[in-house]
């Protein structure tokens, strides 16, 4: 029988197997960050150990920064401390660290592929659960807890139960308007927050192939809201061109040698999968979320479903406390509604891309006067090739402020946050309770629909505005 | 990580679904560089109104003076959500030892068994069950047996555990200590695989 492409990647980096228990699996890469990493370095410490392989881990300073003025020190005494704890615990065990103030600092799951760092065929961690990102260039990628932190700094790997295989096949073309944060909004809400809970999922079929790396990154980064332990896809000849000359990628014979090796990682025909979904692209509309977890999504011309046509007591519960929450009414329409807030940015889209697919709706418009827009590139390169490509000035022209690199109002670890009872349009991947702020009421979309309220201040149909 | 055997206890039911690790420990109080402290911001804006420590809200299971114990049990896709292991810290640190429910996202239930609070997966039925019971209803929670036992009407039901896990759990033993004891063989398998 055919393997899997997460099998191959996974038997190649299987150390040992402990008898009715995990693998101890080997872990290429490990990306590490100012809020997940220091009880494990403190761990390490008092177990009076050295990191075993320090040149394989690369640090960042992105969740808890602040996105204005990162020339001053950090006025957030507790946050400044964490950083400048990353600094101390980076220098003094020899990891690599694109802290603040570097070019290469930014959002982890950006910087990683724009320097050539994810490469195909990895093992990556991180103390973060958008790890599943890297899966885009068909690595095994995962986000961990503090404790296998502090495993992967004692012995370079973490201990896995090794998880069931799902393949998501999406065929044919997508139609105007819809991009791959709609894809994967459509997915989620097909299966739930919890569908694929359990499984490694691969992304396959001709509308993945016909993707952009950037595209497919914003898909597997997502895996983890349907509860998928990573996503990823089969590299090709997409995920070679976006790779190759990168900072960190391998060059000259070393590049040969490599490439000939991914050209192999693909699910053999006659793999066989746990789990496999069919989906036709054609059935995808531009999307938004309406509740307290991603897999309440609808189409953005649909309604929120009439809650005495759920049977599920649990699922009906459910949809009313987060209809609560976010003040919104069964069976009712988006369209037109009032937004206050819209944020683009996180590791879900914050790239180069997602930016100027954005540059190109709103040049020569101007945001709406009730609507406060924020931009926070994904990465000082981002914010690098924004300006030369000129689109700043496409942005400030629209009235779209445009901020420093870091995780910001995804999350609301900084001060960038939405205030409570008010709606935020978000290209993020979370609208928990309180997740941009307490209180505050999160819609998620794509970068176009994001942008769409920007110009109209309201709920808008991107396919009407293009 | 200390050992966990048995537990016998009342429990603190939050019969819902979905509850993902911002609920659990909200990103502001992610700023701490110890593992200590976070039990008093657990549920931090549900228990809570306004963030005022001197407002709790009535109807929040944790601010009822009746429900308490070493139990949570809570509805399915527990802990989805941010890989935060400050969750599983903040549930301990608050004096839970276990979670019940029908359904657990994955890095959660690493977290959790990495730290010695144990999630116990029972069918959707039986959590029902649990929750029918009255405050001062009392579970058991044998790890060596793997069973879960409603005390009053002596309804039981088995549950998974890798036995690596249990045998972790039941002795206090440590992933961390294990790692460093292969390092040699991991040496040998980054010479073997280059």
């Amino acid at each position: 029988m055919g393997k899997t492409l997460f099998d191959k990647i996974w038997d190649k980096h299987v150390v040992e197997k402990i008898p009715d228990g995990p693998s101890v699996l080997y872990i290429d890469k490990h990306f590490i960050h100012e809020v997940t990493s220091p009880q494990a370095f403190k761990g390490i410490e008092q177990r009076g150990v050295e990191l075993f392989r320090p040149k394989q881990t690369v640090a960042t300073a992105d969740h808890n920064v602040p996105t204005i003025n990162q020339h001053l020190p950090i006025r957030d005494e507790l946050s400044r401390i964490q950083v400048e704890q990353l600094i101390n615990n980076c220098s003094r065990h020899g990891v690599e660290l694109y802290g603040l103030g570097h070019p290469y600092q930014g959002i982890v799951h950006v910087i990683g592929p724009e320097l050539g760092i994810t490469q195909p065929g990895m093992t990556i961690v991180c103390g973060d659960s958008h790890t599943s990102t890297h899966g885009a260039f068909g690595a095994i990628a995962f986000g961990i807890g503090t404790s296998e932190v502090e495993m992967v700094f004692a012995s370079q790997c973490v201990l896995q139960t090794k998880p069931k295989t799902m393949r998501i096949n999406i065929e044919g073309a997508l139609q105007k308007g819809v991009v791959s944060k709609d894809i994967i909004l459509y997915i989620i809400a097909k299966i739930s927050a919890s569908g694929a809970t359990g499984f490694f999922v691969e992304y396959a079929g001709s509308t993945i192939r016909s993707l952009s790396m950037e595209a497919r990154m914003t898909i597997c980064n997502m895996s983890i809201e349907m509860g998928a332990r990573g996503g990823m896809i089969a590299p090709d000849e997409t995920t070679f061109q976006y790779v190759k000359g990168r900072a960190f990628a391998p060059k000259g014979a070393a590049w040969d040698k490599k490439l000939a090796e991914w050209q192999e990682l693909y699910s053999d025909a006659d793999a066989v999968f746990d789990a496999e979904i069919n989906i036709d692209a054609a059935a995808i509309h531009p999307m938004i979320t309406y509740g307290t977890n991603p897999g309440l999504g609808i189409a953005v011309n649909g309604h929120i479903p009439v809650l005495d046509d759920i049977y599920d007591e649990g699922e009906k519960k459910n949809i009313e406390k987060a209809l609560q929450y976010m003040g919104l009414k069964s069976g009712a329409s988006l369209i037109g509604m009032p937004v206050q807030h819209v944020f683009i940015g996180s590791c879900t889209n914050s790239r180069i891309e997602d930016l100027r697919e954005i540059a190109e709706l709103v040049k020569g418009r101007k945001k709406s006067d009730t609507v406060k827009v924020m931009i926070v590139p994904g990465s000082q390169q981002v914010a690098k090739q924004v300006h030369a490509e000129g689109l700043d000035r496409i942005f400030a022209e629209a009235g779209f402020q445009i901020r420093q690199a870091g995780c910001s109002a995804c999350l609301g670890m900084n001060e960038d946050k939405i205030p409570a009872g008010e709606y935020c349009i978000s290209t993020s991947n979370r609208n928990f309770e309180g997740r941009q702020g307490a209180g505050a009421r999160t819609l998620l979309a794509s970068p176009l629909t994001a942008a769409a309220a920007a110009i109209t201040g309201v709920v808008t149909d991107i396919r009407e505005l293009i | 990580m200390k050992a966990l055997q048995k537990i016998q206890s009342c429990f603190v039911p939050l019969p819902m679904e979905n509850i993902d690790t911002d609920q659990i420990i909200p990103a502001r109080f992610l700023k701490a560089t110890t593992r200590d402290g976070f039990g008093k911001n657990l549920f931090r804006d549900w228990r809570y109104e306004n963030n005022d420590e001197a407002k709790p809200k009535a109807d929040f299971a944790l601010n009822n003076s009746i429900y308490g114990g070493e139990i949570l049990v809570a509805g399915k896709n527990f802990g989805c959500g941010s890989s935060r292991e400050h969750a599983a810290w903040a549930l301990q640190d608050y004096g839970f030892n276990a979670v019940i429910s029908s359904f657990f996202a994955d890095i959660f239930k690493n977290n959790a068994l990495n730290n010695g609070v144990l999630p116990v997966t029972v069918s959707e039925p039986f959590l029902q069950k649990i929750f029918e019971q009255g405050n001062e209803a009392t579970l058991s929670i044998d790890v060596e047996k793997q069973t879960i036992t409603i005390d009053a009407t002596g309804e039981q039901e088995p549950f998974e555990l890798n036995p690596y896990k249990k045998t972790c759990l039941l002795n206090g033993y440590d992933d961390i200590d294990f790692l460093l004891s292969r390092r040699a063989a991991i040496t040998t398998f980054e010479k073997e695989s280059a």
